[in-house]
């Protein structure tokens, strides 16, 4: 069936019968290629849309936002809405508080992760590989086990630690399975002999770590801070539960208690508040794209 | 200087290295994981509001858990929501990866880029907001498409109109689906690693065969990448049952309307975080944990017939 389809290049290849079924392999391949494309074009019209009527709607009046049949794009774009949006509720401070946990958190995890990860790639010690299971063993257990006693233990330790970061800052610190499974593969990669090289030379476990194997896996630590950074940036259940003073929330909180001047949901305000704090997520992306893919590549298929 | 020592001595300075090295882990495993594991589970025998020290119930939680209505909602919500985002998702994602891994198509790194965008941000409370928006029964772009295309005066004029969504009980589940499809890329991009590992040499010796377009991704491809899909499908249930952003967000932290948005998840942080029934909520930790559980080992059990590792011994890895 298909081949017949194809007819316009069988035709014109009167040749022997290898040559022609290569040329409908070919041919079928072009065909292939045209298809996908016109339905890549089309499936991106549909799957950027939502982005597009965010960033419409974003620039409309209060009344223009909800005319039907709508404007697909505003009369006439009024910015300000994204001043107003952000002002009026202190988005400021959420940025610059959302700034300080992603930043306190992807410096944790880059650097808890890669020196976890350099003991299960590089040493040898009886119970390794046992531990290692363990390692992976703990992406099985879903986060809410946990969740309670952590937040009991920080309302009990002496000291302020509820509507703080530190709760939410410190496991960070301690490595996370994901993360350490991604960076051993990585590690896994690189030569022996460059360690033992080092070692010659008189170079500490510390020092291959930090002079040898950390600058030779840039794009894998840069795969986990990009990784890393827009999950925090978005997160939502952990500052729900720990910050409750309003100078303190992140982005996704401070979005999630959206208030405007006369009540209601005026939709415009709400588009621009929102495309404002998930832009940072798609520019990062945009710059490091080249180390996020390469993560997930690393991180393997059969993980 | 190392050289000179023993071979047994030097072991023993690398173990103990390795012990340096993963203490973090080891100290994290203590604190936040194993720790929590097992007070978790004592909780969940026990009545606690944080204010006063906990009081050993035995098994009330438990009988509570199973003769509350609630708890059986949510159940079927997040069921009946991984039952149907979970397979559509990977059919989605694999189509998606299977084009974007097609030979000839231009710009094949910018269909990529742009079609991952949606994954970055999808579970955030802003892509929550958009979808309440665009799904909004009378003001919102999709019921307006929706009656462009089928409506009275449609393209197609069939008289119908887009139903309610997160407004109506039983479009409650199917809106949040969609909010999750759009997310597709996460998935995507792991099907499109995979798929790139396929050996060519498999998809010319089917095509000398003469095999077709769908004959090869049937008895090349899909068995090829079917590790790959058992990943994303344990992976895939696992989040579903976890859902809580949208669903707090869409519904206002309720669950509504008629507890079709009363997400598993939801109905625990509202135990524990709004209730203080930090008891009863580790009871529904413990329940979801035994679910996921489970979950997991039937579709590794199902699966190992139907999925192919090309080494022998390599599904210990999954």
């Amino acid at each position: 069936m298909a081949e017949q389809t194809l007819s316009p290049t069988f035709e014109t290849t009167p040749a022997g019968s290898a040559s022609r079924r290569a040329l409908t392999i070919q041919g079928q391949e072009r065909l292939m290629a045209t298809i996908s494309t016109t339905l890549l074009l089309l499936g991106l019209i549909v799957v950027l849309f939502p982005l597009f009527w965010m960033l419409s709607t974003s620039l409309k009046g209060e009344i223009e936002a909800l005319k039907i049949p709508p404007n697909w794009l505003p009369v006439k774009p009024q910015w300000y809405n994204y001043r107003d949006a952000l002002t009026f509720n202190p988005f400021v401070l959420y940025f610059r508080n959302t700034l300080y946990f992603a930043g306190m958190v992807v410096l944790g995890e880059v650097l808890s992760n890669s020196f976890i990860a350099y003991g299960f790639a590089r040493l040898r010690a009886p119970g390794r590989n046992l531990l290692f299971i363990m390692v992976l063993a703990t992406l099985m257990v879903p986060a809410e086990v946990t969740i309670i006693p952590t937040y009991i233990l920080f309302a009990n330790l002496p000291g302020q630690w509820l509507n703080s970061y530190n709760p939410l800052i410190i496991p960070a610190w301690l490595g996370s399975a994901y993360l350490i499974f991604l960076l051993r593969q990585f590690f896994l990669g690189i030569p022996m002999e460059y360690d033992e090289a080092a070692h010659m030379e008189g170079a500490s476990r510390l020092g291959i770590w930090w002079r040898i194997i950390l600058p030779l896996s840039k794009p894998a630590l840069g795969a986990v801070a990009i990784m890393s950074f827009i999950f925090h940036w978005n997160t939502f259940q952990g500052p729900l539960i720990y910050i409750n003073d309003n100078a303190k929330f992140p982005v996704s909180l401070g979005l999630s208690m959206f208030r405007t001047p006369f009540g209601g949901t005026p939709q415009h305000w709400y588009m621009a508040a929102s495309l404002s704090v998930i832009a940072p997520c798609i520019v990062v992306f945009f710059i490091a794209q080249r180390f996020f893919i390469q993560g997930i590549v690393i991180s393997g298929v059969k993980g | 200087m190392f050289a000179f020592l023993p071979k047994q001595k030097l072991a023993r300075i690398e173990a103990r290295w390795f012990w340096f090295f993963i203490s973090p882990w080891i100290v994290g495993l203590i604190v936040f994981r194993g720790g929590p594991i097992l007070a978790s589970l004592f909780l969940s025998f026990t009545e606690y509001n944080v204010a006063e020290p906990p009081v050993w119930i035995n098994l009330e939680n438990y009988t509570r858990l199973l003769s509350d209505d609630i708890f059986y909602k949510s159940l079927r919500v997040s069921g009946l929501y991984t039952l149907l985002a979970v397979p559509l998702g990977i059919v989605v994602s694999l189509i998606m990866a299977i084009m974007l891994n097609q030979k000839g198509v231009p710009f094949l790194g910018v269909f990529r880029t742009l079609y991952y965008i949606p994954a970055l941000v999808a579970g955030s409370v802003a892509v929550a907001f958009l979808f309440q928006w665009l799904l909004n029964p009378s003001f919102g772009i999709v019921n307006y498409i929706i009656a462009l295309l089928v409506g009275d005066e449609g393209v197609i004029p069939l008289g119908l109109s887009g139903p309610r969504w997160f407004f109506d009980p039983d479009w409650v589940v199917p809106s949040f689906v969609l909010m999750s499809l759009w997310g597709f890329g996460a998935s995507m991009l792991i099907y499109l690693a995979g798929l790139q590992g396929v050996p060519t040499a498999l998809y010319e010796a089917a095509r000398i065969d003469g095999a077709g377009v769908f004959r090869r991704f049937f008895s090349v491809t899909l068995p090829m990448i079917s590790p790959v899909v058992l990943f994303t499908f344990i992976t895939g249930m696992i989040g579903s049952f976890q859902v809580f952003t949208p669903a707090y967000i869409v519904s206002g932290g309720v669950g509504g309307p008629a507890y079709a948005s009363m997400f598993y998840v939801l109905y625990l942080y509202l135990n524990a975080f709004r209730r203080y029934r930090f008891g009863y909520a580790s009871t529904q930790a413990w329940f979801l944990f035994i679910i996921i559980l489970i979950l997991t080992i039937v579709a590794l059990r199902v699966s190992r017939r139907a999925v192919y590792y090309e080494a022998p011994g390599d599904e210990k890895m999954i």
